[in-house]
């Protein structure tokens, strides 16, 4: 089980995320029409490649944009769940053994308290967010299966490589359940929501394109959309 | 029934078809078809798969319903923090949906989906800038009026408005002649206060090209007299063109996008025959953005401009005042405390924010100018913005959609509001009369043709007195 889990699964799991992504990726821009969308895009590429990257800098900084400002205990937990969700899969000391043995390389890793403070930190988040579905009726009216589906994918790999990682029970069993929450979890990006994982990244570019293209860039007027 | 009579799928491209459907008073036989006229769910579908393109298939996927649109919509806070005014509740239970279902939507859900999107959404963008995704949904919702129109389902007042620009080339009815002789007659009643003004008509290689909303010429007509007295004693050499003078587009808000094609190509014809310098539009934000923002797209335009550098009144009295084209004197300033309506569509969406700062800085006497909170970019739509304001079947939400304006208003105790934009001063106007809260309202122009310092050799001489 543990074999096929780090052995075959993994790899395919991973290449059906990458390629997926690419694939997604590719489709996103070039769908994207000058004329249908209203934007400018080839004709000002400097215009539009800097607001792109100002949209997407100023909503990845805490509070960078006034959206995030006006919110800011969601803004709090968003952050508070995505810093884990991008820095433990990257950085966990375990996890970059495992990658420089699987595909070679792996990123420099941090100290086991950081990681699980960090740890803790999401699952609170996303406890909190979820939370927030079942209580705030401008998001419960919103919220459909799907919405926990994306949830509990997020919660699993966390919840049970803690498990593995304070040995409760069966280390062996709990080691194996994350690895298949977190292959799960890749398989699942290309077709769920959490495409948003790239397409963030992707939609953010198009609407700072807008606005520095059209909505106010070409005017001298940077806003943090 | 397939189509109606006046209700159905063939735009109006005929006076008669105008006259028929305004002598529908109300909309009423109009409406009462709309409940059973058929759609075309093929031709649904298929337009769909042509138009919807990655950009708004991708919005309506990743939306991650986390609503943080929520508080950005001033109908959500108007109407009582009802969830089902969420923006991505509006746009998911409309657009999404016919998408989910492949086009596949029977005539209650479209009639539903008119409502939400002229009665719920005026097409602001503001909540563009709160989602972390960088989802729009005015940009959606202007999407999907599109769709309903050409399947039928639009607001009686809309269908006639894209109708007249496809017969006038103007969202009312007047002709080029009725526009011109307008213009004509109003600066005539002003030459005796005006020496030597005049309206030059279609004169090539001027400065400025100036282009106006069909509604000052058939309610408002002295604002035409207006820009012409601020052009003269600013010294511009300046004209209107007499055919593709209307800088409006009501087809937008109608989503009649073959009309605004048409529209906007009458004004960029006029660039090309009378070759301006530049084009100045009249105080309005739906205009200059249609002809302005969105028009060269529609046109065809790689560049996404206009064939002319065109700019907003507010740019080109903001460029008079700094540069002393037009001087005020400082003792008939503005003294009582006074605020500034931003317009949607050009602060938001054309990057405008600090230009009618600029002209409040020469107008206004230290001290009374108080900015409404939020401002700029982030500012509230006035409620009547996309065509709300014109829509009788939907006046009662139009009227609780201003009370956000009225709030923001009241909090800062001004007694006038400036306000640069015909949808923004109408819908000012009609808070005003449904709320009395005590204000005045106005547009640029009058107020400062009041507070002018006019040089002598302007002014009348004596024996003409």
């Amino acid at each position: 089980m543990h074999g096929l889990l780090t052995g075959p699964l993994f790899y395919i799991s991973l290449g059906v995320c990458i390629i997926g992504m690419i694939v997604r990726f590719y489709k996103y821009f070039t769908g994207l029409n000058w004329q249908l969308d209203r934007v400018a895009y080839k004709k000002y590429p400097m215009m539009g490649l800097k607001g792109a990257l100002r949209s997407i800098y100023k909503w990845l900084i805490p509070y960078g944009t006034y959206g995030w400002r006006q919110q800011p205990v969601m803004a709090a937990a968003f952050f508070g769940f995505h810093i884990g969700a991008v820095a433990i899969p990257l950085f966990l000391a375990g996890h970059s053994v495992f990658l420089k043995e699987k595909i070679g390389f792996s990123l420099p890793y941090m100290g086991s308290g950081a990681a699980d403070l960090i740890s803790w930190i999401a699952i609170v988040c996303l406890a909190f967010m979820a939370l927030r579905r079942l209580v705030l009726p401008e998001v419960r009216i919103l919220t459909d299966k799907s919405d926990w589906g994306v949830l509990l994918l997020s919660f699993l790999p966390f919840a049970t490589g803690l498990l593995a990682r304070y040995q409760v029970g069966d280390y062996g069993f709990w080691l194996n359940m994350h690895i298949l929450a977190g292959e799960l979890v890749l398989l699942a990006i290309p077709f769920t929501k959490l495409s948003h994982v790239f397409l963030f990244f992707a939609s953010r570019a198009q609407l700072g394109m807008d606005f520095g293209i059209k909505r106010g860039g070409l005017k001298g007027t940077p806003m943090a959309w | 029934m397939p189509e109606g009579t006046l209700c159905n799928k063939k735009p109006i491209d005929t006076a008669e078809g105008i006259t028929t459907l305004l002598a529908d008073k109300s909309g009423a036989k109009y409406y009462e078809e709309m409940k059973h006229i058929e759609v075309d769910t093929d031709l649904l579908w298929e337009t769909i798969q042509k138009t919807c393109k990655s950009r708004i298939r991708t919005w309506l996927e990743i939306c991650a319903h986390c609503g943080m649109c929520a508080d950005s919509c001033f109908l959500y806070l108007a109407n009582k923090r009802d969830p089902k005014q969420v923006p991505a509740y509006k746009i998911q239970s409309t657009l999404g949906e016919i998408i989910k279902r492949k086009g596949k939507v029977d005539n209650k859900f479209m009639r539903n989906a008119m409502r939400v999107a002229w009665s719920q959404c005026t097409c602001c963008n503001r909540c563009g800038m709160y989602c972390p995704h960088g989802i729009d949904t005015g940009i959606m919702f202007g999407y999907l009026r599109g769709l309903l129109y050409q399947q039928g389902f639009v607001p009686w007042e809309m269908k006639i408005g894209a109708g007249m620009h496809r017969v006038y080339n103007a969202q009312m009815d007047i002709s080029s002649e009725d526009y011109v002789d307008t213009f004509e007659w109003m600066v005539e009643e002003y030459e005796d206060d005006y020496p030597g003004l005049t309206v030059p008509v279609d004169v090539e290689g001027a400065d400025i090209m100036y282009t106006v909303n069909a509604r000052e010429a058939k309610h408002y007509p002295e604002d035409l007299a207006e820009a012409a007295i601020l052009f003269h004693i600013a010294g511009e050499n300046w004209t209107i063109p007499s055919k593709g003078w209307e800088q409006t587009s009501l087809a937008m808000f109608a989503g009649d996008w073959a009309a605004c094609k048409m529209q906007v190509e009458s004004v960029y014809d006029a660039m090309g025959r009378l070759k301006p310098r530049r084009m100045v539009g009249t105080e309005c934000g739906h205009a200059h953005r249609a002809s302005v923002v969105e028009g060269p797209y529609w046109a065809g335009r790689e560049d996404g401009r206009p064939p002319a550098e065109s700019i907003h009144y507010i740019e080109w009295l903001a460029e008079a005042l700094r540069e002393g084209k037009l001087k005020i004197d400082p003792s008939k300033r503005i003294k009582v405390p006074c605020t500034l309506q931003d317009s949607c569509n050009y602060v938001r969406n054309h990057g405008l924010r600090d230009t009618a700062r600029e002209i409040v800085s020469y107008i206004v006497e230290p001290g009374y100018f108080i900015d409404m909170d939020p401002n700029r970019q982030n500012n509230f739509c006035c409620g009547g913005g996309g065509g709300f304001n014109g829509i009788g079947y939907f006046r009662k939400e139009r009227n609780v959609g201003l009370k956000v304006k009225r709030d923001q208003i009241l909090a800062t105790g001004a007694k006038l509001v400036i306000a640069p934009c015909h949808n923004c001063w109408d819908a000012i106007r009609d808070l005003e009369e449904e709320f009395e809260i005590g204000i005045e309202w106005s547009f640029l122009k009058p107020l400062i043709i009041k507070m002018l310092d006019i040089p002598d050799h302007l002014k009348p001489q004596e024996e003409d007195m």
